[in-house]
């Protein structure tokens, strides 16, 4: 049997709620946009509810700990549709047995979800190190960014902390909205950008010291390295090449 | 107006390149340990686990702006390219240009923070006082809260140096030889001694300050980081006995967070070290991280990995598995019921995998496919480990031909590169 949900975080907890309500046995998760139908197999479509996915919601926290919530939202971030289907299947598995089942890591879903969020993480981190800002002519500091997985919910605490100071724009270019620090709070926003490119702004755009720090930052990054040991190997392991359009260090 | 304030950034990216150059062999970058907080909305904080910003094309992370104050400098040490009889370009920041280099480049998230070391000029008081003033300035006028890595000047009054542990996050000296024989020999005018005393002296205050903030909240933190220190490795003659023995016995004497090893690059004539020309024994290197790894992370000790016996690590194999082929009568070891310090000794798990085989085995017992798919590397931990599903043996294998079997399936990163080093063999 499958379910079809429509991809959102409420609509996964939903189908949980369903499955035990009806019991049906096996059954497979699958997102309605990307599902092809196939000729025996029944469906079923879950239609979302916010008080069945609260409940389930409420049910997973407390069966889980603080770290295994933040992996399942991870998991969910990573807008992958195996995925979604592992956690549909890890929900269930947690609810028919004893707490503490979640560190089976040799149950295949557990195990999934457990490396889907590290992934997830990665990604958040890098993101956290490669992002880089410029300072705008209206004194806001911008980065755009498209991260493989949705990570600008994971990385809001870290720049509100960091940055408190000063006005910044993080703008998701692949998913269309940003994150807005208006040195009170940050809010989500949208844009119409012309331009697709990463930090390629105008000059005229820019703050007049921009250029100056982003060339300091430049030749910085050329005096400390030591060309004796050149490692280029380990170099794009460390910095994969699909990060180095963010990178001011790797403009020409 | 204008030419003026070109030629002065002209001058500054000079400065930068000559005093960036000059502390790149300070191969210190961590920026972990601090949780330092942003304190009434200035900029900046630590970040437990540190951030890597960048590498760089060596493979090396840049964490920190790392830069020396000056590299002018009143001493004479062989293996330092700022020794007073090197002819270079010397050059020295003003306080206020490492403050605005500082506080612009974090604020563009090009960096954790400030890594900041100099030459000796006129004397050591005079030296740790203008870093003081550097460190005080970002904290107190510029309200900044990232990280701080500061260099401890040894022979500097204590005051100073106790006024600058308040705020800094990490401070750090380099031992520079394994040895004090080594010491001697390169840099007549140094000795262990004056590293041990400063060292000793801060890591008294972190003790002190953490017991007073026990009592007292409001005590204000004292390197909250720690402390550190760095060898250079393979400009004289010692063994990787001494160097590890050596790292041990700081680790335990002044509860270091870390030693750095690093690899000698020629960088003069003097006949008492390498010829220019000759590779930075990188592998070595490698084998050292990974013996100091063994140490704190998987409850080694230093004298199970050197000992008279073995003075020297194996260059073809880590020491890990080195260690394993020479302790065979501890394996097998069953996967399902071994203790984790012993699961933690096989060759080819490493600690996360550790971690989760004593979680898993208590659902059940573990199976091969299981293994591979927590992450365990297999091929090499299958001659040392017996789990659910292995295959009946009736051989039993000598640990050279178990080193042969796990030597045909690997390739070293390091054949194509390091060939001098391997040719000896």
């Amino acid at each position: 049997m499958m379910y079809l949900f429509d991809g959102s975080f409420e609509g996964l907890l939903t189908a949980v709620f369903e499955w035990f309500e009806r019991k049906p046995g096996m059954v497979l998760l699958k997102v309605e946009k990307t599902f092809q139908p196939d000729a025996f197999t029944p469906v079923f479509k879950v239609c979302n509810d916010r008080i069945k996915a609260d409940r389930v919601w409420n049910g997973l926290q407390k069966k889980l700990d603080k770290n295994w919530i933040r992996k399942f939202w991870c998991a969910y971030l990573s807008e992958n549709v195996d995925i979604f289907n592992s956690m549909f299947q890890f929900t269930c598995y947690i609810f028919k047995h004893e707490n503490g089942v979640e560190r089976n890591y040799g149950n295949e879903h557990v195990l999934s979800i457990s490396k889907m969020a590290t992934k997830v993480e990665r990604e958040k981190h890098r993101m956290e190190a490669f992002i880089r800002f410029q300072h705008t002519a209206d004194g806001i500091f911008y980065c755009g960014i498209d991260p493989d997985f949705n990570v600008l919910p994971l990385i809001l605490n870290h720049f509100k902390n960091r940055y408190a100071d000063q006005q910044w724009i993080i703008y998701d270019l692949k998913r269309h909205y940003g994150l807005y620090y208006d040195l009170h709070k940050v809010e989500e926003m949208t844009m119409d950008l012309t331009h697709k490119n990463l930090n390629q702004s105008l000059p005229h755009q820019l703050n007049a010291k921009e250029e100056l720090y982003a060339n300091l930052w430049k030749d910085y990054f050329k005096s400390t390295n030591i060309v004796a040991r050149k490692n280029t190997k380990l170099h794009v392991k460390h910095v994969p090449k699909r990060y180095w359009k963010y990178l001011t260090e790797k403009f020409d | 107006m204008l030419v003026n304030k070109i030629e002065m950034s002209e001058r500054l990216r000079e400065k930068l390149s000559i005093l960036a150059d000059a502390a790149k062999y300070d191969v210190s970058c961590s920026s972990s340990g601090s949780d330092r907080k942003n304190t009434n909305k200035g900029v900046g904080n630590g970040h437990q686990s540190g951030i890597c910003h960048t590498y760089t094309e060596d493979g090396r992370c840049v964490s920190l702006l790392k830069i020396l104050l000056t590299n002018h400098c009143i001493f004479d040490c062989a293996y330092c390219v700022s020794r007073k009889s090197n002819d270079i370009e010397r050059a020295a920041f003003t306080v206020d240009e490492v403050v605005e280099l500082t506080m612009n480049f974090y604020r563009r998230n090009y960096i954790e923070g400030l890594f900041l070391s100099s030459g000796i000029f006129k004397n050591a008081d005079f030296t740790m006082e203008r870093l003081l003033r550097v460190v005080k300035k970002l904290r107190l006028e510029q309200n900044y809260n990232g990280y701080i890595h500061l260099k401890t000047i040894p022979g500097a009054n204590d005051d100073l140096i106790k006024e600058a542990g308040l705020y800094a996050d990490r401070m750090s000296i380099n031992l520079e030889m394994p040895t004090e024989s080594g010491l001697k020999l390169l840099a007549p005018e140094k000795s262990h001694q004056d590293v041990i005393k400063p060292l000793d002296f801060v890591q008294q205050q972190i003790v002190q300050f953490k017991d007073e903030r026990k009592l007292i909240k409001s005590v204000p933190k004292f390197v909250p980081a720690g402390q550190s220190t760095q060898m250079v490795i393979g400009a004289t003659p010692e063994t990787d006995k001494e160097i590890m023995h050596t790292a041990a016995a700081f680790y335990k004497n002044f509860s270091l967070r870390r030693v750095y090893y690093s690899g000698y690059i020629p960088i003069s004539n003097d006949t008492r070290m390498p010829i220019l020309g000759t590779q930075p024994p990188l592998l070595r290197e490698n084998r050292l991280y990974q013996t100091d790894w063994l140490m704190r992370f998987y409850g080694f000790n230093v004298h199970e990995l050197l000992n008279d016996a073995n003075p020297h690590l194996d260059i073809d194999i880590d020491p890990k598995l080195s260690w394993a082929l020479r302790n065979l009568q501890h394996f097998p070891i069953d996967i399902n019921t071994a203790p984790y310090r012993l699961i933690l000794r096989v060759p080819g798990i490493g600690v996360t995998s550790a971690q989760k085989i004593v979680q898993a085995r208590k659902f059940g017992k573990l199976h091969i496919y299981q293994l591979k798919n927590i992450g365990v590397s297999y091929n090499r931990a299958k001659h040392f480990i017996r789990c659910e599903d292995t295959p009946f043996q009736l051989k039993d294998y000598q640990a050279t031909q178990i080193k042969a079997f796990i030597l045909a399936e690997s390739q070293s990163k390091y054949l194509k590169t390091d060939n001098n080093q391997l040719i000896l063999f």
